[in-house]
């Protein structure tokens, strides 16, 4: 993820347009898989864990460990081969567009663009009380070796916390007038996360606010792609660093006052 | 214990002392003042069960009634008991017809007041009566089934579904877990009521409500049978309402329950007025009903440096367990908290977090402490998480940890699913199994890595409690000495609900805790 990283390379003799998984050789399509039934272990069910697998799409699906939870319900590690391929070459995938960015030059171009701090609101929203991602981003002292937005002359953040209904988070933005909110959504449950993110977007162009912020979030579910689907211009996942959010915020407020 | 770090016992000694000075400054706070919730779980304990038509729970209504009559600054215990009286209602009754209007809150006249306090205690002593009956039947359990050794090996469910829930902790049971507990759903901590009712829909958990603690526990029972050991039941008094889910945990034998003022001032913004007066009335209502409470110090390093921060978990640990003690809990009902927090990347880590686990253990000799698995480090990769546990509990195993909370390879990801909870009970079992008598065996190298390490902790400990001593451990929270989190005395969910105690204040309840705890606890441990 950083750009420290060597360069991606490819393995040899890969056909872009039919990529496989790779167990051992070369589009042998192998997939390892585990799930449990809601029926005891035997024969029948060890039958219908194969079929299953097989009807996932799963050639040759082999059991290789079956385990008895108790109570009615059974454990099932399976492999097997992955009948189908994609082809890589017609996959287009929204990406986030900001340039790598030091805070230095982070903290330089917004005080000649922006002759101000940017107001940046932070908050775990709705029912989530999982802060260690916004915590990452903000705080001060960061995570994976960068600091966090707070240590940035150029941004004044105001971090809610963890369970901040969205009409109380929708306030403190009216009220601090932010220019960027970071909406975090660590754990979930039957995609609460999203529903939350939907309902937060839709109120913020209730109040016709939309177009002054910019719309930040992020989480371990979260994509891009998700984000944009929901209406957010930007979304973070796992192992995101504050620099990368803090170059986005200040490359995008740029490209639209600047 | 045998002593192995070479602590300094004066550090501990001295850092004992001041916590003890703190722990009775905040006593002191809270003797003062009573609770909206206090005085609801006064109302449960009475007897009072149930919701209206809107399904806000009838010791609400009563006690919001008598708000709104200017009489809760004297206790509910007084006005409510003449309401039964001259009603003839029972409890429930009486709350239910205040809640609909039919029947007014008010002190009895001169002429009846005898009369109701009579009642008022009869009520108490028959809420009493309940809880002692609920500790017999716990060891009548234990006496006949056991619970198997230590570490109780600890694991949650959170469906968010009570009926799914027990299904996955008898699955549990049977793998080998020794409590299980239901997580709430999130935000329940800021709901100042408990929902009514048995529930099938939560998020991140499943309410705790009074219907749902006696499913679990039939529930439980049933496993206990099954599996030839009693499965211990826990849940949160904690929140905004911690005397009364500590309350209900009383009545409905719970047997472990979280509860620590301290991380819901720090984790969920509660006010520090509002939970530490909650807390005391909570602990001693835990301690007569012989209840195992955790703390919640392991959650200090989810925000701040692991390595850095080790003090605070101890500094916390020894004021959590002088007010404890102060409230009549007894060492073995004390699972302080704890963690494996480090980056597991660090050089020496293991060695690191095996000397914090065997400091707190010697600090602590007689309390089983709570041992909590990395979650800071748990990244999405199962399988480097499933090694991360693996190595959580051999320092678990090799510290002699009391009750160990089983890490999950999916955490960070969602609520375990039925395999993982298994999966993490078999390798634990395999690990604590194969290292059963390494705690014995092992001797650490004097002025080594894990010695050295403990003596630096310990010794900033001390530092810390001298500093919140002088500070106030109001002062203390407002300065930001825990957690990295700063937190003021007005600030915070639940302020609303503190009244200071009037002259004429009563609560029959208090004096039936007294005679419970004069009584003793029952000693459940094996």
């Amino acid at each position: 993820m950083s750009s420290d990283n060597p360069p991606t390379r490819m393995a040899s003799g890969v056909d872009l347009h039919a990529v496989r998984p790779y167990g051992d050789t070369l589009s042998d399509g192998l997939v390892q898989l585990s799930f449990s039934l809601p029926i005891p272990p035997g024969p029948e069910a060890r039958e219908a864990a194969r079929r299953l697998a097989a009807q996932m799409g799963l050639n040759e699906p082999q059991i290789y460990h079956e385990a008895d939870l108790g109570y009615g319900f059974s454990f099932w590690i399976l492999y097997g081969k992955c009948r189908f391929h994609v082809d890589l070459t017609r996959i287009v995938v929204p990406k986030i567009e900001a340039p790598a960015m030091s805070l230095e030059e982070i903290n330089d171009l917004l005080r000649e663009k922006a002759g101000r701090r940017l107001r940046v609101v932070g908050a775990c929203s709705g029912t989530d009380a999982h802060t260690v991602g916004i915590d990452a981003i903000l705080n001060m002292k960061g995570f994976a070796g960068e600091y966090g937005l707070e240590r940035y002359p150029a941004f004044e953040v105001f971090n809610l916390g963890s369970q901040v209904p969205n009409e109380v988070l929708l306030a403190k933005v009216r009220e601090l007038k932010a220019d960027a909110v970071l909406v975090s959504q660590v754990v979930t449950q039957k995609d609460v996360h999203l529903n939350n993110l939907a309902e937060w977007v839709d109120m913020v162009e209730a109040d016709g606010l939309r177009n002054d912020l910019l719309m930040v979030c992020g989480g371990p579910r979260i994509t891009h792609e998700v984000a944009l689907e929901l209406g957010f211009d930007a979304g973070f996942g796992t192992g995101t660093t504050p620099r990368t959010v803090a170059a986005w915020i200040a490359h995008e407020w740029v490209r639209r006052h600047g | 214990m045998e002593r192995k770090l070479d602590l300094d016992p004066g550090a501990i000694a001295r850092s004992r002392d001041a916590a003890g000075n703190i722990a009775e400054e905040v006593l002191r706070f809270a003797a003062d003042r009573t609770t909206v919730s206090i005085e609801r779980a006064v109302l449960r304990w009475m007897g009072v069960e149930g919701g209206d038509a809107d399904c806000i729970p009838l010791v609400n209504r009563v006690v919001d009634a008598a708000v709104a009559a200017g009489l809760l600054e004297d206790g509910i215990a007084l006005p409510f008991a003449e309401a039964v009286r001259s009603s003839g209602l029972d409890p429930s009754g009486a709350a239910r017809a205040i809640s609909e209007g039919r029947l007014a809150l008010a002190r009895p006249a001169p002429g009846h007041e005898e009369a109701a306090r009579a009642i008022a205690r009869d009520l108490a002593e028959t809420g009493s009566e309940r809880i002692r009956r609920t500790n017999r039947t716990r060891q009548a359990f234990l006496d006949r089934l056991g619970e198997g050794p230590r570490p109780l090996l600890y694991v949650i469910v959170a469906s968010g579904n009570i009926h799914e829930d027990t299904v996955q902790a008898q699955v549990c049971a049977k793998a080998g877990a020794q409590v299980i507990a239901v997580i709430r759903s999130t935000a329940q901590s800021l709901l100042d009521y408990i929902p009514e009712g048995a529930t099938t829909e939560g998020y991140g958990g499943t309410y705790a409500t009074q219907a749902n603690f006696r499913i679990m526990r039939a529930a439980l029972d049933e496993a206990s049978e099954d599996v030839g050991r009693y499965v211990r039941q826990c849940n949160y008094a904690s929140g905004l309402c911690m005397p009364e889910m500590a309350t209900l945990g009383a009545l409905e034998r719970l047997d472990v329950m979280l509860n620590d003022a301290l991380y819901g001032i720090l984790f969920r913004d509660i006010n520090m007025q509002r939970t530490l007066t909650d807390q005391a009335f909570s602990r001693r209502v835990s301690a007569a009903a012989g209840i195992l409470i955790n703390t919640g110090e392991d959650n200090y390093l989810t925000t701040a440096d692991a390595f850095e921060s080790a003090h605070t978990v101890l500094a916390s640990e020894l004021i959590n367990e002088q007010i404890a003690l102060r409230c009549g809990l007894k060492p073995w009902q004390l699972g302080l908290g704890h963690a494996m927090q480090m980056n597991p990347f660090r050089e020496d880590m293991f060695l690191y977090e095996v000397a914090q686990a065997r400091m707190v253990r010697e600090i602590f000799p007689e309390c089983p402490l709570k041992y909590m698995p990395p979650t800071k480090y748990m990244t999405g990769d199962i399988f480097r998480g499933h090694v991360q546990d693996a190595l959580f509990s051999l320092a678990s195993v090799m510290t002699g940890q009391g009750i160990h909370l089983l890490g999950m390879m999916t955490e960070a990801m969602h609520t375990p699913h039925i395999h993982d909870r298994t999966l993490a009970l078999e390798a634990t079992r395999m690990i604590v199994t194969a290292a059963r008598h390494l705690e014995d065996e092992v001797q650490f190298k004097p002025g080594g890595i894990v010695q050295t390490r403990a003596r630096e902790v310990l010794g900033r400990a001390q530092g810390l409690l001298e500093q919140v001593r002088d500070e106030g451990l109001f002062g203390a929270l407002a300065n930001g000495r825990f957690a990295d989190i700063r937190r003021t005395p007005e600030g915070g969910r639940g302020l609303d609900g503190v009244l200071a105690k009037g002259p004429r204040y009563w609560n029959p309840v208090e004096d039936a805790l007294d005679a419970l705890l004069a009584e003793g606890a029952p000693e459940v441990t094996e």
